[in-house]
């Protein structure tokens, strides 16, 4: 395993002498290659299949979110953050509006809490099927992509009953929810959790004890828990290195200390452990929303909130558990309409630093596994 | 006109495979038949992959073109023929222009020794597996230039892979095919052979396929050829030269249109190729299940049954789709063609039950048919394993396989001496 510390920045200069009377070989993998998860471009540097270093250049999804933020109001700029991370949009939004309910001094009524963290956690389901399917892909398993896809399908036809939209959601309102749930709302989920339960088992089925899946995850892309920490990782990447920090506990949200759940860790912070436990949070999520579904009380599903927003002059960081890792909001309010500056913090942009330490000494299919256990999404690295 | 049934006829009952009784105009058939009917299969094996991978994979797969998609591989090959050939500015062109070719030569030559049935192969030659394991050892040269020729990093680290790996697996594939060959000299009269014709016989003649044989060291070197022919074909999960998710198309990356089709081309017929060989030598060929138990005209007449009932069985599949397709007029013509594809299997199924055409395409429908077998674990696979890292690639071959390979062979040979070896010790200790 790599010391972040002693690593050395990554020698790009060296000409690349006529290619193959070199030792060394400098490939680009991205920004179009199918594995890469969008458009992440890697300059690797081999040695042979082994991978001597590598450096990230990302910046190719850059759309300027945060600097949008500035000449919006707050409410306009809501729809925006559903684009960072568009296979959690859902999470995006809950991050952000409680951000800015912070800043207001306002809290979401109990009602719409529920219903929030049961968007939530059906977006982290579906966050972590799609993970799932594309990561065994990326490993040569084509079969369990259409299963997850099939059954993320399910969540979707729920948020798309909800709020009209399947991925950008724009679920949530500053202050509480613009819609309440629709007639069915409850058996929908109550079916779907029963619906999905076996399903997991069958992706694991396919994966779990598999020779070839354990051989290919096993070992492959370790980090220590404390160089983790040291790079800012978060989310099931840390938890698989053994620490046990889920900010839904430590630095409990909307209402997830009134549910009963556990955070799964790792011991060996390996592709396997990593695995693991996202497929155990799959599980965990699905127990939160059986609690939350059966408890969800009356009442309005939208707090006192100006129609004009000004939130007094001040600034805030929020963050919450994102199915990535801790996605942050850090906003400074200039007591104007519009927010003086917002910068997030985005889990893919943090764990992304930590390719390079996971993919020394390591061969070139391993890079793959690595990006893929990551779990990044480009539309959150570049913003 | 009398001469020529004459003719034909002598061929239809000689004994002896035309490229080895000389007869050149019949060789030269044989030829085309097996060229025209590989790429058929090539093209049935497009479809059927697609199908059977969407299928396992819940999803449905081709259906826009043509009923059930029964056309898509041919709306594919004329895409493909249309497209626009590119060679990379970059690329040694002459090179890059042979390539291909030298892979599908190697995988359509080895079809001259395999032995659709007693007397159905172009040829019969007394080195007739190593000629083939030669033949087909060649294709790694075309891809070896290919992926050099590019002139690119990703074909060129595909190119390697596929060779590192190609040799390696030769190896074991080797001596599970010698193991095999060790068996056909187990013979009342106690000869082996080398050729695929005589392998088969031997099998008839012992009244047991090779993968019984001595349990369980035939089914192992069954199994450890299986592997192998697996990987030779790079195929998943030993998919690495091509592997897309790493190395976008490995060795074909900037192959395209007619081009790159030789090489899909290539790939499925040595796909069937190795299969042939697996059949040949463990499956026994083109013989029917359980010749020695299910003995008599009886059974005979049953299993030459087969290839009617399968045919019908597949018409009948046709017509309950042709049933169950929308009643929309827009579905007409697909209607219609599926009807009329149903007509056309059920139509040669009839005609297979004919005696005189019966007893002389039962060899080849048994052989076809296991086979066929092998092609459907090809698509099973690729559906269910992830792919292997290279360097556990390597391993599984060098480590597991080859010793297994060594110790199966050194077995057997023990085994099949222990008559003569207990006689040997015997008269050492005077007993």
């Amino acid at each position: 395993m790599t010391d972040p510390n002693t690593l050395s920045p990554l020698d790009l200069d060296t000409p690349d002498k006529t290619f193959l009377d070199a030792n060394e070989l400098v490939i680009n993998m991205g920004p179009q290659h199918p594995a890469t998860h969008g458009v992440l471009r890697v300059i690797l540097r081999l040695d042979g299949e082994k991978v001597l270093g590598l450096e990230c250049v990302i910046g190719y999804l850059h759309r300027g979110v945060e600097k949008i933020a500035e000449n919006r109001t707050y409410t306009m700029f809501n729809p925006y953050v559903d684009r960072m991370d568009y296979v959690a949009a859902v999470s995006n939004g809950l991050g952000y509006c409680e951000a800015v309910e912070k800043l207001l001094n306002v809290e979401a009524p109990p009602r719409a809490q529920y219903i929030r963290v049961i968007l939530t956690e059906l977006n982290r389901m579906a966050s972590h099927q799609l993970w799932l399917g594309t990561h065994a892909l990326d490993i040569g398993a084509i079969t369990p992509l259409f299963y997850t896809f099939r059954d993320r399908e399910e969540i979707l036809k729920i948020f798309e009953k909800y709020c009209g939209a399947r991925l950008t959601t724009h679920a949530f309102r500053i202050g509480g929810l613009q819609y309440e749930a629709y007639e069915g709302f409850e058996k929908d989920v109550k079916n779907f959790v029963s619906f999905v339960k076996p399903k997991i088992d069958e992706y694991e089925e396919l994966l779990t004890t598999n020779r070839i899946w354990l051989e290919r995850t096993k070992g492959v892309g370790v980090i220590s828990g404390k160089d983790a920490i040291a790079l800012g990782v978060t989310g099931p990447v840390l938890r698989a290195s053994g620490v046990k920090w889920d900010i839904r506990k430590a630095l409990p949200y909307a209402n997830y200390k009134n549910f009963d759940f556990e955070i799964p860790t790792g011991a060996n912070g390996d592709t396997y452990d990593r695995y693991i436990v996202r497929m155990v949070e799959m599980r965990q999520s699905l127990r939160i929303i059986a609690q939350a579904v059966e408890g969800i009380p009356e009442g309005p599903i939208m707090a006192k909130v100006p129609k004009v927003m000004k939130p007094p002059v001040g600034e805030i960081y929020h963050s919450i558990e994102a199915p990535k890792g801790e996605l942050g909001y850090f906003i400074v309010s200039d007591g104007s309409t519009q927010p003086y500056r917002i910068r997030v913090r985005p889990p893919s942009f943090v764990n992304l630093q930590a390719l390079d330490v996971m993919c020394r000494g390591q061969l070139v299919a391993d890079v793959i596994a690595v990006i893929g256990t990551l779990d990044i999404v480009l539309g959150e690295v570049d913003r | 006109m009398h001469d020529l049934i004459l003719y034909i006829q002598s061929y239809l009952d000689s004994d002896r495979t035309p490229g080895a009784a000389g007869n050149i105009f019949w060789a030269t058939v044989y030829i085309l038949l097996v060229f025209v009917g590989l790429s058929v299969a090539v093209i049935c094996m497009n479809w059927l992959e697609r199908k059977i991978l969407a299928h396992m994979q819940v999803r449905l797969g081709p259906m826009r073109v043509g009923p059930h998609g029964l056309l898509q591989p041919i709306a594919d090959a004329i895409k493909l023929l249309l497209k626009e050939d590119i060679i990379p500015a970059e690329a040694d062109a002459v090179v890059f222009w042979v390539a291909p070719f030298i892979v599908v030569l190697a995988a359509f030559t080895v079809f001259v020794v395999v032995p659709f049935g007693r007397t159905h192969a172009i040829t019969d030659m007394n080195i007739g597996i190593l000629f083939m394991l030669g033949v087909s050892s060649l294709s790694v040269l075309g891809i070896v230039t290919a992926g050099w020729a590019s002139n690119s990093h990703y074909p060129l680290m595909g190119a390697l892979r596929s060779s590192a790996q190609m040799v390696s697996y030769e190896v074991a594939m080797g001596l599970a095919v010698v193991s095999a060959i060790m068996m056909s000299s187990m013979n009342v009269e106690g000869t082996g052979t080398l050729s695929m014709i005589g392998i088969v016989e031997a099998q008839k003649a012992q009244g047991e396929w090779f993968i019984f044989k001595f349990f369980p060291l035939g089914i192992i070197a069954f199994g450890v050829f299986a592997i192998a022919m697996v990987a030779e074909t790079n195929r998943a999960p030993f998919d690495l030269p091509e592997a897309e998710s790493e190395l976008t198309a490995g060795f074909h990356t900037e192959y395209s249109g007619f081009r790159w089709s030789l090489f899909f081309l290539a790939e499925y017929s040595a796909m069937i190729a190795v299969s042939s060989i697996a059949v040949t030598l463990w499956l026994g060929g083109w013989l029917r299940p359980f010749p020695n138990a299910l003995t008599g005209d009886i059974w005979e007449l049953v299993f030459s049954l087969f290839p009617g009932i399968t045919f019908l069985f597949l018409a009948g599949m046709c017509f309950y789709s042709t049933a169950r397709m929308p009643k929309h007029p827009l579905f007409k013509i697909q209607t219609m063609g599926l009807g009329g594809f149903g007509a056309a299997l059920a139509v040669i199924g009839l005609i297979l039950f004919l005696p005189p055409v019966r007893v002389r395409v039962v060899d080849i429908y048994w052989f076809s048919a296991k086979v066929a077998g092998f092609m459907y674990l090809y698509i099973w696979y690729r559906g269910t394993f992830p792919r292997y890292r290279f360097d556990q690639l390597m391993k599984v071959g060098w480590k597991v396989l080859l010793p297994t390979g060594l110790a199966l062979l050194i077995l057997t040979a023990l085994v099949g001496m222990r008559t003569e070896l207990w006689a040997d010790i015997q008269e050492t200790l005077h007993l």
